[in-house]
């Protein structure tokens, strides 16, 4: 095992290239080739049909969900879509497979030469061309079994279950992406987080990597500078956060870098990632034996999308990220860094539905960018999976805007929300936080507080106003926090004045 | 009772709906042929007695109840063991599937329960379809009842036996390349493969996808009309069926029986004769022209170039096809397992299970359509065959410009006898040499009984018509059949010997 | 051919197929003699285009049924041998 290169060494001396194939489960209802209920988190083969089981005699029949997804997708990937194409058989025995073949798209994707505008961390924007984007289906689940539990007869083997298998797909490839140097495994992460936005503005899945329902393949290979020809590349499967794609890339520019150092060469092949060591190991040698047999789907007919039809669904696409991002930034009024901020932060929905509910744009930023964003930081969750929603946001402000309660008052307000004492509303009811609008109880307050500082009563009713702070904070302190200061002010100055 | 064994399908539900007959009665007396003669034919894999009458009996109360049935209900039916049959075990006449009892019904076999016609077994025929003899068969082979030391045809020997032997009226077939037309041809009796696209193929254990279609076996055109309009008809669950109604096939086998052909033009394959066809076959061909001409039909002369290509193109394609669909034969979800000593891989598993679970002709087809379809030689065979498809339906579309029917001889040879050919797989692929052309095209074909050859055994005519014109088959294959009974004063069948009956 | 096809063959066979595959591989071999490049290919007997199915659930197949149809199954699952590779 050759060392690892220092990452800024490696890109100094190295051009890395990549390429990614994103997998994306759309969320249809049903299977890509049969009406079976594509569920989540289903009993074990109960989402199955004899045709996602590949059981003798069934036959696939195609979505139309699914195909009407996949134009969406490649349209707004600004691809062309392809007058006519087929789907193919990729014949390889495993036994996730149920017909040992995958129907999948060979020669004729349905959406082909395309690009997508990713944007960086700093706001600069990077152009990934896009290759193709082809439908296909899911292969089942195996969980692999014994082996480690120690009986001496205790043969390994694996339970399949098939609930996944024929799940449908879109694939994503991207054309190698060169010219981006050192910041190649941010452009990785940003071009898979752009997808996942996009998928899910386009409504075509729910795009939750954790669920594995966008899955991202990375493709790295170096050469010495960006005039050589592409280098050897690997192919790292199943890399499932937007963390890991940067991770992996970044791992493997280094180690590529550390064979290269010590004159070995690249092997074409499939490596594995592991998260909890963020390096990846070598797994099956891409030989040239691997034959898998393509040839046209004689079980389907051909799909040639009619141009209206295209069209239909062009003209129906909703804004797609960027440009939302863009008009909201606008309507907004915040500084580039801000949105920046805002985007990376995960909260431009969050902040986008607190304004819908009459929250003005800068205190739904304060909100979600401050005191929200410091409580998801310390538990290590993601803004959206705090317990509190945009429209709980929009209450407290609104009882802020009303007077009801003050800005101290409201960040109580917001812990006893996120503890889970129901909406701002209740909660102020509950813990009695609302703020005394009564005079009368000010009044005793303050009278209470002259009365107990005799020394600063003097000062201020000889004109010395430099210390009614001190009565104001006694008075504030007497009404746990809950009287408006200034009214508090101008009460005792009134009274003063009254002598 | 042994008369209701011997009168068409058409003629049994004419008297079923008459109230002569039951059901019951009608199955049993199927089933007690079976029980006679099934020993010496062995046309079942599996006979589902219980099951048939329960079908019956179920009719038989709905019709006493007044119930408006179909046509046909109440009529017994053999189905090919190539289609699924839910509770009822399903082999394709392979070792691989010994024992599997699916869970679900083919859409054919949906229909033919939904009308309630008893389902007998299940036939025997060759490995997955592949063969013209049914000696591939994992299961023993299936005899022609007219000789039994003869091969009923192939793969649908025991469907074309069974119908033949009077076990069963009707009967389902399936045909890639020959499949039904063949062992009619060679056992006497009426076979139709319809126009691709004309039945589903939902639930019938593929061979070939783009070659396969299920059709009726019977003894007689009108009876295959019938069971055609029965199994018939678009159906959302494959993707390839004609999302049409089927023409009017009952209609045209009526209009047919009565003679008249006037105004039909008949188109005589030029490149289907001669050469490798036995004297008797082509005697036959030439009276059965003269009959049709007499009946009013025009004979012109085609000729269709390529079709000497078309062997060629189809051991091809169906292999190719064949080695992908049986991919899934693989003892991980169904069927037979054989593991290997030694804690082995699913790999090898997989391996020694379809080691040991395939035939000789299966091994064979799989292993040359693997070639067939592996990297560098895709374009020249896969590839090329279908380009010669291309050709053929363009001969095919040309011919029917001149002609609105065309016709050969079904099959070159009459029967052989068992065990001839089996160690010349070429010879064996010859005798579908006249059938195969349809299967490229996608054209429909009906063979019909014209004769008995020089060596009394019975020849078939083919008849085919242009994609979704299924009608045509119908309407000259009737009006032939009637005119040639009339010469033979009863069907040809009833000039078999007599099988010797079990007691 | 037989490893990707994934059939094992006593030697015995792998002689005779051998033989019987080049006859027929060269007699079939004919076929390109006239599909010139010209010549489209027809993958299908009919031109059908466009069948679709509605995004609409079917129900399930019955998994008893499928599991007791199977060689072997634990757990509601299909029991395999050990799988080597872990591709997906």
């Amino acid at each position: 095992m050759s060392t690892l290169v220092d990452y800024d060494d490696a890109v100094a001396r190295f051009d890395p290239v990549i390429g990614i194939e994103v997998h994306v489960e759309l969320g249809t209802r049903t299977k890509m080739f049969d009406g079976a209920p594509a569920g989540f988190g289903e009993e074990p083969n109960t989402s199955v049909t004899p045709v996602s089981l590949g059981l003798p005699g069934s036959l696939p029949v195609v979505n139309g969900t699914a195909v009407e997804y996949a134009i969406r997708i490649g349209l707004a990937l600004n691809c062309q879509i392809a007058e006519t194409c087929r789907f193919a058989r990729k014949n390889y025995f495993y036994p996730d497979v149920p017909k040992n073949f995958q129907t999948s798209q060979y020669d004729e994707p349905i959406a082909f030469d395309g690009h997508v505008d990713v944007e960086l961390e700093d706001g600069s924007i990077f152009r990934v061309e896009i290759e193709r984007a082809h439908m296909e289906e899911d292969a089942g689940k195996n969980t692999h079994v014994g082996g480690s539990t120690g009986r001496i007869h205790g043969a390994e083997y694996s339970l399949v279950d098939y609930n996944r298998a024929g799940i449908p797909l879109v694939e994503i490839v991207t054309r190698p992406i060169t010219g981006a140097g050192a910041r190649a495994p941010e452009v990785a992460r940003a071009y898979v987080q752009t997808l996942r936005d996009l998928f899910r503005a386009l409504g075509v899945s729910e795009a939750r990597m954790e669920r594995g329902n966008v899955r991202a393949d990375v493709n790295v290979s170096l050469r010495n500078t960006p005039q050589d020809a592409l280098g050897t590349r690997t192919e790292t499967k199943n890399v499932n956060s937007f963390r890991s794609v940067e991770r992996a890339v970044r791992f493997e520019i280094g180690r590529q870098a550390g064979v290269l150092d010590e004159g070995g060469s690249i092997v074409q092949e499939t490596r594995h990632w592991h998260e909890d060591t963020g390096t990846t190991t070598s797994g099956r040698i891409k030989s040239d034996a691997e034959d898998y047999r393509y040839f046209p789907e004689p079980d389907l007919v051909p799909i040639a999308p009619d141009r209206a039809w295209v069209e239909e669904i062009r003209a129906s696409l909703p804004e797609l990220p960027a440009a939302r991002r863009r008009r909201l930034q606008g309507e907004w009024g915040y500084a580039d860094a801000e949105m920046r901020d805002v985007v990376n932060a995960g909260a431009v929905e969050l902040i986008e539905a607190t304004v819908a509910g009459g929250t003005s744009p800068a205190a739904a930023r304060k909100w979600w960018m401050g005191e929200l964003a410091r409580t998801a930081k310390q538990q290590e969750v993601e803004l959206e999976a705090l317990p509190i929603t945009p429209a709980q946001i929009a209450a407290l402000q609104k009882l802020v805007d009303d007077g009801r309660i003050n800005d101290k008052l409201a960040r109580q307000v917001l812990e006893g929300v996120l503890a889970g004492e129901g909406d701002p509303e209740a909660v102020v009811v509950a813990r009695g936080l609302e703020v005394v609008s009564d005079d009368g109880p000010l009044l005793e307050a303050i009278d209470a507080a002259l009365a107990a500082q005799p020394d600063i009563a003097e000062k201020i009713r000889s004109g010395n106003l430099g210390p009614v702070g001190a009565i104001i904070g006694a008075v504030m302190k007497a009404t746990r926090g809950q009287a408006d200061a200034g009214r508090v002010r101008e009460l005792l100055l009134e009274r003063v004045a009254q002598g | 009772m042994s008369d209701l064994t011997r009168i068409s399908a058409a003629t049994l539900a004419e008297k079923l709906s008459a109230g002569e007959v039951s059901s019951v009665e009608a199955t049993q007396a199927h089933l007690d042929r079976i029980t006679a003669v099934d020993g010496a034919v062995h046309a079942f894999l599996h006979v589902s007695a219980d099951e048939a009458l329960a079908t019956a009996a179920d009719v038989d109360q709905r019709r006493a109840a007044g119930e408006d049935l179909h046509a046909l209900a109440g009529v017994p039916i053999a189905v090919k063991d190539v289609v699924v049959t839910k509770g009822l075990p399903t082999t394709a006449g392979s070792k691989i599937l010994e024992g599997w009892v699916p869970p679900y019904d083919a859409t054919l076999v949906e229909r033919i329960k939904a009308a309630g016609l008893p389902i007998l077994g299940k036939t025997n025929m060759d490995e997955f379809a592949m063969g013209s003899s049914t000696e591939h068969s994992a299961y023993g082979n299936t005899h022609n009842p007219w000789d039994l030391t003869r091969i009923p045809g192939g793969s649908g020997g025991g469907s074309a036996a069974a119908v033949a032997a009077y076990e069963a009226p009707l009967a389902i077939g399936t045909d890639t390349g020959g499949s039904i037309r063949q062992p009619g041809a060679v056992t006497g009796t009426v076979g139709v493969k319809p126009t691709y696209g004309s039945v589903s193929r939902y639930g019938l254990i593929a061979m070939a996808s783009s070659l396969d279609q299920a059709g009726p076996v019977t003894r007689t055109v009108l009876d295959s009309a019938l069971l055609h309009e029965l199994i018939g008809g678009h159906d959302p669950l494959d993707s390839t069926s004609i999302a049409e109604p089927l023409p009017g096939l009952v209609a045209a086998a009526r209009q047919g029986a009565t003679g008249d052909l006037t105004g039909v033009r008949v188109g005589v394959i030029r490149e289907l004769q001669g050469e490798g066809y036995q004297a008797g076959v082509l005697a036959r061909f030439q009276e059965s022209l003269a009959i049709l001409e007499a009946a009013g039909a025009t004979i012109v002369e085609v000729s269709c170039p390529h079709f000497e290509y078309a062997l060629g193109a189809y051991y091809l394609i169906m292999p190719s096809e064949a080695s992908s669909n049986l991919a899934k034969f693989d003892g991980m979800r169904f069927g037979l397992r054989v593991v290997p000593e030694d804690n082995p891989t699913a790999e090898r598993v997989m391996s020694a299970t379809r080691g040991q679970g395939f035939g000789d002709e299966v091994k064979r087809r799989i292993i040359l359509g693997t070639y067939a379809l592996s990297a560098g030689y895709y374009d020249a065979y896969y590839g090329s065959a279908q380009k010669v498809r291309t050709l053929i339906q363009r001969d095919f579309d040309a011919a029917f410009a001149q002609a609105d029917v065309l016709v050969s001889p079904t099959a070159p040879t009459t029967a052989f006898k068992l065990g001839e050919k089996l160690d010349d797989p070429l010879a064996m692929y010859l005798n579908d040499v006249a059938t195969i052309p349809a299967n490229l095209a996608g054209v429909p074909g009906l063979s019909l009984p014209n004769g008995l050859s020089d060596d009394g055994l019975p020849v078939g005519f083919q008849v085919l018509a242009p994609a979704k014109a299924d009608d045509r088959l119908y309407r000259v294959g009737a009006a032939l059949e009637a005119l040639l009974e009339k010469n033979w004063g009863g069907p040809l069948l009833s000039q078999a010997p007599e099988l010797e009956v079990a007691r | 051919m037989a490893g990707l096809a994934r059939i094992d063959l006593t030697p015995a066979e792998i002689d005779r197929l051998a033989g019987e595959l080049d006859v027929i591989v060269e007699s079939v071999a004919r076929v390109s003699e006239i599909a010139t490049p010209d010549v489209p290919a027809t993958s299908h007997p009919l031109p059908l285009t466009n069948v679709f199915r509605a995004d609409v659930p079917v129900a399930p197949v019955d998994r008893d049924a499928v599991l007791a149809a199977a060689p072997a199954s634990q757990d509601g699952k299909f029991l395999v041998p050990q799988i080597l590779g872990e591709d997906a």
